[in-house]
């Protein structure tokens, strides 16, 4: 089987894939990058809060116009994951605002982003619509 | 006049386009000696100057504009604060001036973008041989396009869509339709990048960068300056009548940074510090969005307008559709909002816009705004926000000399 690693540490691959916050123990102020402290309370203390899987478009932009390398167009977005707002691009849509609406219900999918030159695949994640 | 209030005694802002022969030097020199000659007073009269130029910003700006037009051994002051540069700085020159460490402060910012093109986003690193977690994300390969995106027309288009999902009303066309009304402003004002009127149908067709924004719902890069010289109320009540009768009273002077909401570290709000600069810039002057008889906000793109209508209390909550609909904001309308034509016609020289948004207001109060002038304003609003990020509001007042 091949080898695989996460796009970004707080995606957490495995039998059900999922994001994973560094909650704050004090005012429960979710942060999905590496802290120092609570932007909210200043809290240095934190849990880890496996994020809801399923959720909503709150909002979203079609970019067709992006640096060299990156595929457009694609549908930036940002999910509301029952209450904790998710920054991913919104996959398996057709990207085109016939297809993409606000306040589409939408779950978190996975998909190879590539094998490195050891063989290991990197897994990124996205949402796509709840059909 | 009180002793304390601040005012402003000279404004100066280039014009905004392409200025192949001058270097960034020349535009702030040619903004800050505007400035003073507007305000009747030279470099030997400043006690403090505070520089901004956000893509030198590890340049010594002031200082080198000093060699150019007076050195005079006063503190300078570089700052760097985004699209809010050129606010900051003349929050630096206001405070100073306010703490009584000088009578006359300047403040300038330049920018030379002609033909830049995404300011932030606009190139990605290759993959690297191996996948190696790395940052604050532990990411094994850059993310932008892959999670979300980082471009500016992209990141305020969410920012307009989240407004549309909250509240309603919202549209591709709509979005456009704000756009076209700035750009028709734009053909009454010389120094606009851009003085040219588009139909709806050539906005909503042209290149589209990040849905809704097409390009020319989007800031144009431009090259420019602007400069502002402040002074205290004791101080004015020392100078000519003319002077006196010129400067235009600072009401207000604030400026903000984003406070921690729930969603702010996964798509920028531009809301909440917004509305807290709004707010805090109503109280300290005693105006209220009603007095107001005109507004420049920072239309960095045609989606971030609707929201700040909003943010700055222009309609009631949730109202920002309906404000635009009733054509308030037209420059016939209830508050004329970017009669300067705005950053998508007008350009938008990052550090020189945060105090280009005050001149367009003072222009007006002093009644020199020539074919495009708001007859009879008093008081105006300007609004200018850096991603980031920080919020200068100011509220001018004309002078009741
Ligand atoms: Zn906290």
């Amino acid at each position: 089987m091949t080898a695989t690693i996460p796009l970004v540490d707080y995606l957490v691959l495995g039998d059900q894939p999922h994001l994973e916050a560094h909650e704050c123990e004090a005012c429960g102020a979710r942060f999905f990058d590496r802290r120092n402290a609570c932007a909210h309370c200043s809290g240095t203390t934190f849990r880890p809060a496996a994020i809801p899987t399923e959720g909503e478009v709150r909002a979203f932009t079609i970019v067709a116009f992006a640096a060299p390398g990156i595929d457009v167009p694609y549908v930036a977005a940002v999910v509301d994951c029952a209450g904790t707002s998710v920054r991913a691009n919104l996959i398996n849509v057709a990207p085109d605002p016939e297809h993409v609406h606000l306040g589409m219900k939408v779950r978190l999918a996975t998909y190879p982003v590539g094998a490195d030159s050891d063989g290991t695949e990197a897994i990124g994640f996205g949402f796509e619509p709840i059909s | 006049m009180a002793s304390d209030d601040l005012w402003i005694l000279g404004i100066h802002m280039t014009k905004f386009g392409k200025h192949t022969d001058l270097d960034v030097i020349d535009l702030a020199s040619e903004a800050a000696m505007g400035a003073l000659a507007d305000g009747g007073v030279t470099m030997a009269d400043m006690g403090v100057l505070a520089a901004g130029c956000l893509m030198q910003a590890n340049a010594p700006i002031g200082q080198m504009l000093q060699k150019q037009i007076g050195q005079t051994g006063i503190p300078v002051y570089n700052v760097s604060n985004a699209c809010a540069t050129g606010a900051t700085a003349l929050r630096v020159a206001a405070m100073a001036v306010k703490a009584g460490e000088a009578d006359f402060g300047l403040a300038v910012g330049v920018e030379k973008l002609a033909g830049a093109g995404l300011l932030a986003g606009g190139s990605r690193k290759d993959d690297a041989p191996t996948w190696t977690p790395k940052g604050r994300y532990g990411a094994v390969a850059p993310v932008d396009g892959r999670i979300g995106t980082e471009i500016m027309p992209g990141v305020f288009a969410q920012i307009g869509m989240e407004y549309g999902h909250r509240y309603g009303g919202t549209s591709f066309e709509l979005f456009a339709r704000i756009s076209e009304k700035n750009h028709a402003h734009s053909t009454l004002n010389p120094l606009a990048a851009y003085q040219k009127r588009f139909t709806l149908e050539e906005i909503m067709g042209d290149l589209m960068i990040a849905y809704p924004n097409t390009r020319p719902m989007c800031s144009a890069n431009t090259d420019g300056a602007a400069a502002v010289v402040v002074t205290s109320g004791a101080k004015l009540r020392t100078l000519s009548l003319e002077q006196q009768r010129r400067a235009v009273k600072v009401s207000a002077s604030i400026l903000t940074s984003d406070p921690w909401t729930e969603s702010c570290q996964v798509l920028p709000d531009v809301n909440t510090l917004t509305r807290n600069a709004a707010t805090a810039a109503y109280e300290a002057s005693g105006v209220s969005p009603a007095d107001l008889d005109l507004v420049e906000l920072h239309d960095c793109f045609a989606t971030a307008e609707l929201v700040h209508y909003d943010n700055l209390m222009l309609c009631p909550d949730g109202g920002a559709v309906d404000f635009f609909e009733s054509g308030a904001p037209f420059r016939d309308g209830r508050l004329p909002v970017n009669v300067s034509g705005g950053l998508q016609s007008k350009g938008h020289p990052i550090a020189a816009t945060g105090i280009a948004n005050i001149w367009e207001v003072a222009t007006h109060l002093r009644g020199e705004a020539g074919d495009r002038q708001i007859e009879g304003a008093k008081v105006g609003l300007a609004h200018v926000i850096g991603l980031g990020s920080a919020c200068g509001v100011h509220i001018l007042e004309k002078a009741a000399v």
